[in-house]
């Protein structure tokens, strides 16, 4: 063995001990990544999944005809402004009796949400012949109580601490023994629009301004996008100042912040032509323009990726370029631009900094009907409930990005599929 | 007509003219010899005569609702007595906007004030004007269009390339757009922040070291003027992207350099796509996360150590940052490494390098450029993003480096400044706007830089 | 062993075994019944082969006949290829090169090789030269290592062109100066054998006459199988050429009989142009 060779071997044991720490290292970083996503997902979950059951309580009402100041026959004005508060109060009163002082007496009446008088409102109206009965409802409980159901307070704590106080959880053992408290699938959650309690609190307002949003946003980016890809990739002239400028500033806008985009909105769109703040028309016009480098530069690579050979055929046989462009190149082209697409409103699905400049921060409660009512989107939603102090909207923060993520993940799994299905190999 | 009616009238009519063109050009070519003799094929004079009627047309209308309200605005202006005419930009604001309020709720007879029940009915009067003269304008055109299109459909008419021409300068015009998004944003953060300029000066802007955008509502209160230096924030946000790039850049290198030399096809095919999930998390997500989350867990870990960490340090924002752009790291990076020939990696081989060696010694070195221009984007992000640091990160503009504390951002000022009652013409307001610019100028050199540099590096080996 | 030539494309034409002299007394390297397959696509067939101290040999044969193949056979150089499955007996001075206790870092550093494409490292002359010793712990201190570098680029015959120019990056030489840097890089770490993967194919003729009278004078100290597309390279450079076609070895012989008298009828028709 030469004098090389022996020095070689010495060394070897330390060098493949490095090897093997630095792919461990490398190993160790995915594993850090993976951790942390499933950290996340897992915290989001399990904080948010309680927020798809509600606690409701059973009440026996009695639908006193004086204490309403209604009766059958009344007209549907006057059994719309009745004074349904008093008749849950009442019935709370005489299933519990002994409450003594306001404090303790606000307290029963806070048991039930505030949305209880609106439903019963809504029973008597569909069914006057209810009046003058007793029966029972189920109604929706306090945030407070339903915190206190799902474990989230701690009966331990001393009382000064505790958002529930021993006359209450003496009231809530009553109820439980007498199956008045239950657990149910939380339809709120789905039916309603935002609101300050957390028990009424539901995301269809946002579900609904972030579909409006998206939608001007699709129509918006999608036509442009493919035209500007269209034309950068078959058209344009080589060499072009202009094209140039335009392909410098594509890459560039893919990168600019998103919030700098909201500054844009605020002082063109707003300020300069006057469109109304906080509409999902205004929200979608600043989202279509963040989104338009990632589907122009997707669209690009998908009409690229078409061979010539085809559209030389089609040249050929005495088509003219916008021809081949429409009947050949685009058509095959597709598959990958909707994929690019999907991907680029998923991310504008997800967007919330450039919202907040052009107020769609706003409390809305109200479920928007079109693109022009005042209305938030489901990324800002989560925003405004991470920042309200109630305990009961942490959990229904966690169950609105729950269902955001469930929404991209449905675009993504869309977007593979398509993939999938139309990928052609040239 | 409102703008609604009108739109829906021109589409109407633009269907109509692609029928009558249609049929018009059959009709003229059973005249001359069959249809053979016809130039295009039918349907391209119908697109011909439905662009001629439809797009002047919609191009009016456009323009004209865009620029119809702050006309009418600025004639209401000049319509006010002379006396009002001495007052400031701000307050004649606010007297048009109260003058709008009067209209929208329909109070004009009720007011009591002479000169804003006079401007009231003359800006009412030119809104009818304007609404009616669009009205007539818009649908003049498009007859006129279709009236014009529809004598030239003759046999020998090129329709088709007209079509195409149009159809062409349409695409150019779509691919402009990106050019006009950035000249939008430079002119619309530069306007605003040379208003700014006015009233604070630059100097303090961007030597000032002390951040308090609150202005007095009355002049008497404590704290009158606020003070707009910006260098705790610019300090700030350079403090998180650093903390987010300190994290991201190892953790993303030597995952895309596992992912890329490393692993087995199948892990790769799992580990890839489940890495950039963290990509396709939204921020709303990651700054809920960090904020409830890793801060409290920050702070218990601190105490427990007897450190004093603040419930939104810096360091709970940048970790969670840093996590973020991982796979934006990785990804690039794995890019970059993929593109290093393999000549490369077996010279080191052929000499007798360990895999490890081959990569830090050679491939590393060789993807260098690469990876550098993608740690600059990395960057250019980290300092652009938003929602992570407004949920987590604190307000309080303090002048220090330790990951520690709590800080504040340039994106988190801009947020809290827009958001939130605010008069547009402020200080405080436009503040947000000079911040604006700052940032975009800062991400816009390294974007320029970062991109430039991956291309040189893509030159090279390509 | 000659079988029906009609249309001499080489295509009908049988090979059994090797013809010549595939075996030497004095052998640095030899394989035995080499088959390679990748993935399930078998590239090599059953390749026997001894190469004996210092010599040269020359392989040669049309492009994806398997010579490169068989040439990373000899340093593991396959083991890089993930889908790559090498079999046979490889020996390196009688031993087992694929055996477990085979080092592939060690034998690589003992058998050399240069590549078809210069491929300096994007590092100065000095650090390209200097890459392997360091690698391999090979020099103590800088004044050893600084001999190091000198003493190979001056076996390379490079030294003269760069030795006031070796900070300077290996990648801005010219293309033959590049391969030069190369083969002063294998050499430094003082390697038995060098293998030549067509080390002149992307050079021009100047450079080239430049590295096969540099090969000649290394054959002193070294074992060299180098790869060649030009027969005239083989002809001029090696002492034993071997001839492969379609993953076969047909015949090994000297070079001036394979040049002038080849055995086997596709040597023949390889050499005299009818195909390749």
């Amino acid at each position: 063995m030469s004098e090389t060779t022996k020095k070689i071997q010495q060394g070897l044991k330390k060098r493949y001990a490095r090897e093997k720490r630095f792919r461990f290292f490398g190993l160790l970083s995915i594993l850090i990544s993976f951790t942390f996503l499933l950290v996340l997902l897992t915290t989001i979950s399990s904080k948010g999944l309680p927020a798809f059951q509600q606690t409701y309580i059973k009440l026996d009402v009695l639908l006193d005809e004086d204490v309403l100041g209604v009766n059958k026959t009344s007209e549907h004005q006057a059994l719309f402004a009745a004074n349904y508060g008093k008749v849950i109060k009442n019935s709370l009163k005489t299933m519990f009796p002994n409450v003594k002082g306001r404090k303790q007496k606000r307290a029963l009446k806070n048991l039930v949400s505030k949305s209880a008088a609106y439903d019963l409102r809504d029973e008597v109206i569909k069914n006057p012949d209810l009046l003058g009965t007793t029966r029972s409802f189920w109604f929706l409980a306090k945030d407070d109580i339903d915190m206190f159901m799902k474990g989230k307070i701690d009966r331990n704590v001393p009382e000064a601490d505790r958002r529930i106080k021993d006359y209450q959880l003496l009231w809530i053992e009553q109820l439980m023994t007498e199956e008045r408290l239950e657990k149910r699938f939380n339809t709120v959650l789905f039916s309603a629009g935002d609101s300050r309690e957390p028990e009424q609190a539901g995301l269809k307002g946002a579900v609904m301004g972030s579909l409006f949003t998206m939608l001007v946003t699709f129509f918006l980016s999608f036509p442009i996008a493919v035209a500007a890809a269209a034309y950068l990739e078959e058209f344009a002239p080589q060499n072009n100042r202009w094209v140039d400028m335009i392909e410098i500033n594509i890459n560039n806008l893919a990168a600019v912040p998103s919030i700098v985009f909201g500054l844009l909105g605020l002082a063109v769109y707003i300020s300069f032509f006057g469109i109304p703040r906080s509409t999902p028309l205004i929200g979608g016009l600043v989202l279509a323009l963040m989104s338009l480098p990632t589907i122009i530069i997707a669209s690009r690579a998908a009409i690229k990726s078409v061979p010539s050979s085809i559209k030389e055929a089609a040249v050929g046989l005495g088509a003219s370029p916008i021809q081949v462009l429409f009947q050949h190149t685009l058509p095959l082209a597709m598959p990958g631009i909707l994929t690019g697409t999907i991907i680029g409103m998923a991310q504008a699905l997800g967007e919330t900094a450039p919202l907040l400049m052009i107020g769609m921060v706003a409390f809305v409660a109200e479920v928007p009907s079109g693109v022009m009512d005042p209305s938030t989107v489901m990324p800002v939603q989560i925003y405004l409930w991470s920042d309200s102090p109630e305990r009961a909207f942490t959990e229904r923060t966690s169950a609105a990005i729950m269902v955001l993520l469930g929404f991209l993940v449905l675009m993504n799994l869309f977007a593979i599929m398509l993939r999938k299905k139309f990928e052609r190999h040239w | 007509m409102p703008f609604q009616t009108l739109l829906i009238t021109l589409v109407a009519l633009l269907i109509f003219s692609y029928f009558i063109g249609h049929k018009r050009s059959i009709a003229v070519s059973t005249l001359h010899k069959g249809r053979r003799n016809l130039h295009s094929r039918p349907h391209y004079y119908g697109y011909m005569v439905a662009i001629w009627a439809g797009l002047p047309a919609l191009l009016i209308l456009f323009l004209w609702s865009a620029f119809s309200a702050s006309m009418v605005t600025s004639l209401t202006i000049s319509g006010l007595p002379d006396s009002m005419q001495l007052k400031t930009h701000d307050e004649l604001g606010l007297i048009i906007n109260e003058v709008k309020n009067i209209i929208e709720a329909g109070q004009i007879s009720n007011e009591t004030d002479l000169v804003k029940r006079n401007a009231a009915i003359h800006y009412q009067r030119l809104h009818n004007i304007s609404s009616l003269a669009k009205t007539v304008v818009v649908l003049v055109a498009a007859l006129l269009g279709l009236l014009l299109s529809w004598r030239m459909i003759k046999p020998e008419t090129r329709a088709r390339n007209r079509v195409e021409a149009v159809v062409r300068w349409a695409m150019i015009g779509c691919a402009s757009i990106a050019v006009l998004t950035t000249v939008g944003i430079v002119f619309s953060v530069l306007f605003e922040s040379l208003h700014f300029f006015q009233s604070v000066p630059a100097s303090e802007f961007l030597f000032g070291t002390k951040w308090s955008p609150q202005t007095a509502i009355r002049a008497d209160q404590v704290g009158g003027s606020g003070s707009f230096g910006a260098i705790p924030l610019f300090l700030g946000t350079l403090l998180i992207s650093l903390i987010a790039l300190l994290i991201a850049v190892p953790l993303g290198l030597m995952s895309a350099i596992y992912l890329s030399e490393y692993a087995s096809k199948r892990f790769r095919a799992f580990a890839k796509p489940t890495l950039e999930i963290l990509a396709g998390i939204p921020t709303v997500v990651y700054g809920f996360f960090a904020a409830l989350t890793v801060a409290p867990f920050l702070r218990d870990v601190g105490e427990s150590m007897g450190l004093s960490v603040a419930s939104e340090s810096a360091l709970a924002a940048g970790l969670v940052m840093g996590i973020m752009i991982i796979p934006f790291v990785s990804s690039l990076s794995d890019d970059v490494i993929s593109a290093v020939p393999q000549a490369m990696r077996d010279g080191a081989y052929g000499m007798g390098a360990t895999q490890s060696e081959a990569i830090l010694q050679v491939v590393i070195p060789a993807a260098l450029p690469g990876i550098v221009g993608g740690v600059l984007l990395a960057a250019s992000r980290a300092i652009g993003e938003t929602m992570i640091v407004v949920m987590a990160a604190g307000l309080s503009a303090k002048l220090t480096i330790n990951p520690l504390e709590a800080v504040t951002t340039v994106t988190v000022q801009i947020v809290t400044l827009l958001t939130g009652d605010q008069e547009f013409d402020s200080p405080k307001t436009l503040a947000a706007f000079a911040l604006g610019l700052g940032l975009f100028v800062i991400t816009l050199l390294l974007n320029v830089l970062a991109l430039h540099i991956i291309r040189k590096y893509r030159e090279e080996y390509e | 062993m000659k079988t029906n030539t009609t249309t001499g494309d080489g295509f009908n034409i049988e090979i059994n075994g090797t013809v010549g002299t595939p075996f030497t007394d004095n052998a640095k390297m030899g394989s035995r019944n080499c088959d390679v397959f990748y993935a399930d696509k078998q590239a090599i067939f059953d390749i026997n082969l001894d190469i004996g101290k210092h010599e040269i040999i020359a392989m040669i044969g049309p492009s994806g006949c398997g010579k490169s193949t068989y040439l990373r056979v000899l340093n593991r150089m396959n083991d890089t290829i993930p889908i790559c499955r090498v079999t046979g007996e490889h020996t390196l001075d009688d031993e087992d090169i694929y055996a477990k206790k085979m080092d592939p870092v060690l034998l690589r550093a003992r058998v050399g090789m240069v590549f078809q494409k210069p491929n300096p490292f994007p590092k100065s002359i000095y650090d390209n030269v200097a890459y392997g010793a360091r690698l391999h712990g090979l020099a103590s201190n800088r004044s050893e290592l600084d001999d190091l570098v000198e003493a190979s680029l001056i076996k390379a015959g490079l030294f003269k062109e760069v030795k006031d120019d070796l900070q300077k990056s290996g990648t801005g030489l010219s293309g033959g100066q590049q391969q030069r840097l190369c083969i002063a890089r294998a050499i430094a770490v003082d390697p038995e054998v060098i293998l030549m993967d067509e080390p002149t194919s992307a050079l021009d003729p100047i450079a080239t006459a430049l590295i096969e009278e540099l090969m000649d004078e290394l054959r002193q100290n070294y074992t060299i199988a180098i790869v060649t597309h030009s027969m005239q390279q083989a002809a001029r450079v090696s002492q034993r050429t071997a001839y492969f076609h379609m993953g076969k070895l047909v015949e090994v012989n000297a070079t001036d009989k394979v040049f002038t008298n080849p055995e086997h009828q596709l040597t023949e028709n390889y050499i005299t142009g009818r195909f390749g």
